[in-house]
């Protein structure tokens, strides 16, 4: 991402090489992970996650639309990423970047695959259904935001309430308050990042190790199969070393799971 | 003033959510909150939940933006689109945000000593999670915290609160359905050493007179604000001193 000094990545470098890291984790560790739902109760669903220093907002919003034409009887879904210029001295103000734009969309694309919302539960009436809105704020930027992205996502989705629709006539009011159900989830989805940089493939690298990366690849997975990929920058994974990473981060998924129901308390 | 009918706002001299006339909702502030920031606090006021974070003194970019003279502050304000417990909200500045964070940057332009950076920029930014009113107000005092925190140096460290109108009574930091549903909101932003008005705002109806009552509202709450801005910024620097007293 960002090409620090060198002294930095020399550093990281000769660490690498000795199979150790600048935070004194092993390649395939993760930093601490914590998680917090319902942190923004005007919002129907909120977590908010940290994975070392990254720290990441979840919100969403579910409200009355209308259904894409080849899926008349969902609901929509609607990702999107926020990097806000407070949470980097590099990030600006202005429309979503590339980055911002990648990272909402594979998070999007693994609760989606996942079927992580029962779209089909979100169906109201013909021309009429729920759509739900995740907004994914990134509040402190040290690396691995796909994995904190969906991490928050899915905690925010499980935890989420669903409103109520009353309907007069034409008219359709929208009840927020007051007893409500839950949002209808059917799955668990989580992702785990793999960084490789100088030579190294590393898991969840933090802000430090990003700007040295050459290629990085996440794997969104459920209890039995993958369910997104994205491989990015302009270096690359030999078939060997995808191979292992598809069981690592298996292996990882448990424990991320794990969090999440811990966390949506159920 | 939002449309639908009015809901009862003062019952036997309380308010919806149980205050008297004066009475502040309840503030907390967390300091050095985002940990990339030059200087960042985090406010809860009542339900209002945010985030202000400032990065600089730094060269100002694009070249042509510079102040030979001053630094100048860029300052953005913005709501979170689950920030309310209404719909969806669009994504980026609307016009009243543009305008709040433009009256938020004038504060500052005051408060801090912009003539000490020539040729810099101070980035502040106000994030607003979740909104219940007042957020303008908030913002712009846990603002003054973050700007603090950063070490850049002010000759004041501002608050701001606002005071509104129900029929006959002025009422201190109005909530989301008082603002809503009152006669009169006026935000204020005071700088505390001078007593001067750094952000007056104000639409409704007030007297004459009633401006000048809901400014000393302001300014009795205001000693109250400006001891927790300063607990605040004092407590990182406590818990440094607690360790080492042991």
């Amino acid at each position: 991402m960002l090409q620090e000094n060198n002294v930095m990545g020399d550093f990281i470098k000769d660490l690498l090489q000795k199979g150790k890291r600048e935070d004194g984790r092993k390649a395939m560790d993760y930093r601490s992970i914590e998680i917090k739902t319902n942190v923004m109760p005007n919002a129907e669903g909120s977590a908010e996650v940290n994975i070392g220093h990254t720290r990441v907002l979840a919100g969403v919003k579910v409200g009355l639309g209308t259904p894409m034409h080849d899926k008349p009887n969902e609901g929509n879904l609607m990702t999107a990423a926020e990097l806000l210029p407070l949470a980097s001295r590099y990030y600006e103000p202005g429309p979503p970047t590339p980055e911002a734009i990648e990272v909402a969309r594979v998070i999007d694309r693994g609760i989606r695959a996942a079927n992580v919302i029962d779209m089909e539960a979100l169906f109201v009436e013909p021309e009429k259904v729920w759509e739900v809105f995740v907004d994914i704020y990134v509040l402190n930027y040290h690396g691995n935001l796909f994995d904190a992205g969906t991490l928050a996502a899915t905690a925010a989705l499980k935890s989420a309430r669903m409103p109520k629709v009353e309907k007069n006539g034409e008219e359709f009011t929208v009840i927020r308050e007051g007893a409500l159900g839950k949002l209808k989830t059917k799955n668990i989805v989580t992702s785990c990042t793999f960084g490789k940089l100088f030579g190294s493939v590393v898991l969840d690298p933090d802000g430090n190790e990003e700007s040295f990366m050459d290629a990085r690849v996440t794997i969104a997975s459920d209890e039995n199969v993958v369910r997104a990929m994205q491989k990015g920058l302009g270096g690359s994974f030999s078939t060997k070393e995808l191979d292992g990473l598809l069981d690592v981060s298996f292996e990882k998924s448990r424990s991320l799971r794990n969090i999440i129901t811990n966390a949506a308390g159920e | 003033m939002a449309g639908g009918e009015k809901p009862v706002l003062i019952k036997d001299g309380k308010r919806l959510d149980g205050r008297g006339a004066e009475d502040l909702r309840e503030i907390k502030i967390i300091p050095d909150y985002i940990k990339n920031a030059d200087g960042s606090a985090y406010i809860e006021w009542g339900n209002n939940k945010i985030i202000a974070a400032v990065y600089g003194p730094q060269e100002a970019l694009p070249k042509h933006v510079q102040d030979p003279q001053r630094a100048i502050i860029k300052c953005r304000y913005q709501m979170a689109p689950f920030s309310s417990l209404e719909e969806h909200g669009r994504t980026g500045p609307n016009r009243r945000a543009i305008e709040i964070s433009k009256v938020t940057k004038e504060v500052f332009e005051n408060a801090v000593l912009i003539d000490y950076f020539p040729g810099s920029e101070i980035d502040l930014y106000v994030e607003v999670l979740q909104g219940d009113g007042g957020t303008r107000a908030a913002g712009i005092t846990v603002a003054s915290v973050a700007m603090a925190l950063s070490g850049i140096p002010m000759r004041d460290l501002p608050y701001s609160v606002s005071v509104g109108k129900v029929g006959e009574s002025l009422i201190l930091d109005l909530n989301k359905i008082e603002d809503n549903y009152s006669d009169a909101d006026m935000p204020i932003a005071i700088s505390p050493k001078s007593n001067d008005i750094l952000l007056l705002q104000m639409d409704g109806n007030l007297t004459r007179d009633e401006v000048r009552q809901g400014i000393k509202m302001a300014q009795r709450a205001g000693e109250k604000i400006a001891r927790m801005q300063r607990e605040a910024l004092k407590a990182p620097y406590e818990r440094i001193a607690e360790r080492y007293k042991k």
